[in-house]
């Protein structure tokens, strides 16, 4: 286990590796130049300086070369500086990751406490009522825009019943903790949405497979009472794939996290990632890429390394790869 | 023979036939809507800006006065064809791929199925949004051409081409994989037939099934990376409408005119579910396994 665990950490590196330099010189064709952005259009700079400027940068070497320094100095720690905040990159994401592990925690969190009783309810009769309600909601859990949803839930929560704020992070005066609370509620719906949906989908095929197994049936001739075989035998199994489906989902999530942080003005690696591609700040940019990235293998590692606990069935050997 | 195909699917299966059928039809016929109104889609009337419907506009008309219902219809054209366009290719490449890796087997699968792990791994939208942001000037294309239509609307179906073929990919594996060791392929092989004959003769037409249902959830998916990416301003934009697009001015004016945040998203709401449902109910009746499953 420990060998498999080690082999996919370094398959994660090398994943992230390939991906920092597919993304440096994807930077380097993103419009303008980090040299005329910064002398602007002043009038006395003449193209002696400019070019003066773009070799005491080394932006007149070719890319491979850059991006080697780059790896060079950012494997010593140094992720250079951001060109809208002119601050080291590194401070930057320390600042903004909690708020986006914050919002994607609550709607994970959210989205389990959701799915998982409606799952074992719409299992129960499978094609009946309830079942085909819960199914179509889930359908238009997976359809909805994200973005439309935020501007629906803004429609309706801000701006006809001024019940909740539609974005930031507190009110101006500072606010306490409920205040602080009631700015989270609508990013966390809004980015719950769609993972709701997917889990109940997902775990009520799971559960409506498991009730069909020899060892539900076994409890039900035991003479276990239908709850209880649907939550102690049937749900414990079901839950398996879904397990997969929480690490695999986290890269939805930061995708999600992007526009939800957007559209709720959340200062979170999401919106900082959005706003520095915009904003051609290409250290950002690359660095908060890589963290999104970064935090999608490891949950896809963290899936499986659970799915192996949870199920004894299941041995990985650090040849298969996958 | 189409109406009783649709019939066996359902009814809520049939509704979402005829939404979508509806409104290709009303994206087609936008200029006779013109016609129709006797006004410009593109006509800017700055004195008539966030109208409330009325019989000249049935909708409204924006923010810069022009008319909502003609701009939802042509924005329809955009999004519904770089929908189905995206969605085909993206099929087309999944389907190659898959036929490939489920046929050939051995590291030719390894690599392949580790490749569209890896593209279903990544953080797509930021990546995206990197992607859609590539001045295309410095990749040689002259400024006029780099902001021309046709172009925009090729890099917006190439970049979601490029994050849509996975799916189809490992759902023509898994049904290549079935087929491979079955009686006919193994006829066709002792008639010593190309691997390359095969595939294309023998195991695809078979593999049809997989293939229609990815294709039609394939649409889903497009529209909505092609909406959230033109929403954020970087796929389809204006004064092109597209269905993404229309609603990036509409926040702004949340707080003044809600109404104007509702329909594009109505429209982009409602394609997608019917796609949706169409697909499941398409995988369904092609596939007796899943039906017993999935129940209802």
């Amino acid at each position: 286990m420990l060998r498999y665990v080690a082999f996919r950490l370094l398959q994660c590196l090398a994943v992230l590796l390939l991906l920092s330099a597919a993304t440096y010189g994807l930077l380097g064709l993103m419009p303008g130049d980090p040299i005329d952005l910064m002398v602007g259009s002043d009038p006395r700079v003449t193209s002696e300086d400019i070019a003066r400027l773009k070799a005491l940068q080394g932006l007149d070497r070719p890319v491979w070369e850059r991006y080697l320094n780059w790896l060079a100095a950012a494997l010593h720690g140094d992720l250079g500086y951001s060109r809208l905040y002119t601050r080291p990159v590194l401070d930057i994401v320390a600042e903004r990751m909690p708020r986006t592990l914050l919002l994607i925690t609550l709607a994970l969190l959210l989205a389990l406490v959701v799915a998982v009783p409606a799952a074992v309810v719409a299992a129960r009769n499978p094609g009946g009522a309830v079942d085909r309600g819960i199914n179509l909601v889930c359908f238009a859990g997976i359809s909805v825009p994200p973005f439309w949803l935020a501007l629906l839930l803004i429609i309706v929560f801000a701006v006809t019943l001024g019940w909740l704020p539609a974005g930031g992070t507190a009110s101006a005066d500072g606010g306490g903790a409920l205040d602080r609370a009631r700015h989270l509620v609508l990013p966390v719906l809004t980015l719950a949405a769609a993972s709701v949906a997917a889990y109940t989908r997902h775990l009520r095929a799971a559960l409506i497979e498991a009730l069909s197994e020899d060892y539900v049936r076994t409890a039900r001739a035991k003479g276990l009472s239908e709850r209880l075989v649907a939550t102690r035998h049937a749900l414990r199994n079901a839950l398996l794939p879904v397990v997969t489906l929480l690490g695999l989902d986290v890269g939805s999530l930061v995708s999600g996290a992007l526009v939800t942080e957007t559209m709720f003005a959340q200062p979170g690696m999401g919106k900082t990632i959005y706003d520095a591609v915009m904003g051609n700040d290409y250290n950002l940019a690359l660095v908060g890429l890589l963290v999104a990235a970064a935090a999608t293998l490891l949950g896809n590692l963290a899936a499986d390394i659970a799915y192996a606990r949870l199920d004894p069935r299941i041995v990985y050997r650090a040849e298969d790869g996958s | 023979m189409i109406v009783r195909a649709i019939r066996r699917l359902g009814p809520s299966a049939a509704l979402a036939a005829g939404v979508l059928l509806a409104l290709a039809l009303a994206a087609i016929l936008a200029p006779l809507a013109e016609l129709a109104l006797g006004l410009d889609a593109e006509a800017v009337d700055l004195f008539g800006r966030l109208q409330p419907p009325s019989a000249e506009h049935p909708l409204g008309t924006d923010e810069l006065g022009r008319d909502l219902l003609l701009r939802l219809l042509y924005g329809g054209r955009v999004s519904l064809t770089v929908g189905v366009v995206a969605a085909v290719a993206a099929a087309s490449i999944g389907t190659a791929v898959g036929l490939a890796s489920g046929y050939l087997g051995g590291r030719t699968d390894a690599l392949l199925m580790r490749l569209a792990d890896g593209v279903i791994a990544l953080p797509l939208l930021p990546l995206l949004i990197v992607l859609a942001a590539v001045d295309l000037t410095k990749l040689g294309l002259s400024p006029e051409a780099a902001a021309s239509e046709t172009v925009l609307l090729g890099r917006l179906v190439l970049l979601v081409t490029l994050v849509g073929w996975p799916t189809t990919a490992r759902l023509v594996r898994a049904a290549t994989l079935g087929l491979r060791r079955r009686e006919f392929v193994e006829a066709a092989r002792t008639l010593g037939y190309s691997p390359l004959r095969i595939a294309l003769r023998h195991v695809l037409p078979n593999a049809a099934a997989p293939i229609l249902v990815a294709t039609t959830l394939a649409v889903g998916n497009v529209v909505l990376f092609e909406s959230v990416l033109s929403f954020l301003g970087l796929g389809i934009r204006p004064p092109t409408p597209s269905w993404g697009n229309m609603l990036t001015g509409a926040q702004e004016l949340i707080w003044e005119t809600p109404s104007l945040a509702v329909w594009p998203g109505v429209l982009i709401f409602a394609t997608v579910v019917s796609v949706n449902l169409l697909g499941d109910a398409l995988r369904d009746a092609l596939d007796p396994r899943s039906r017993r499953r999935s129940g209802g």
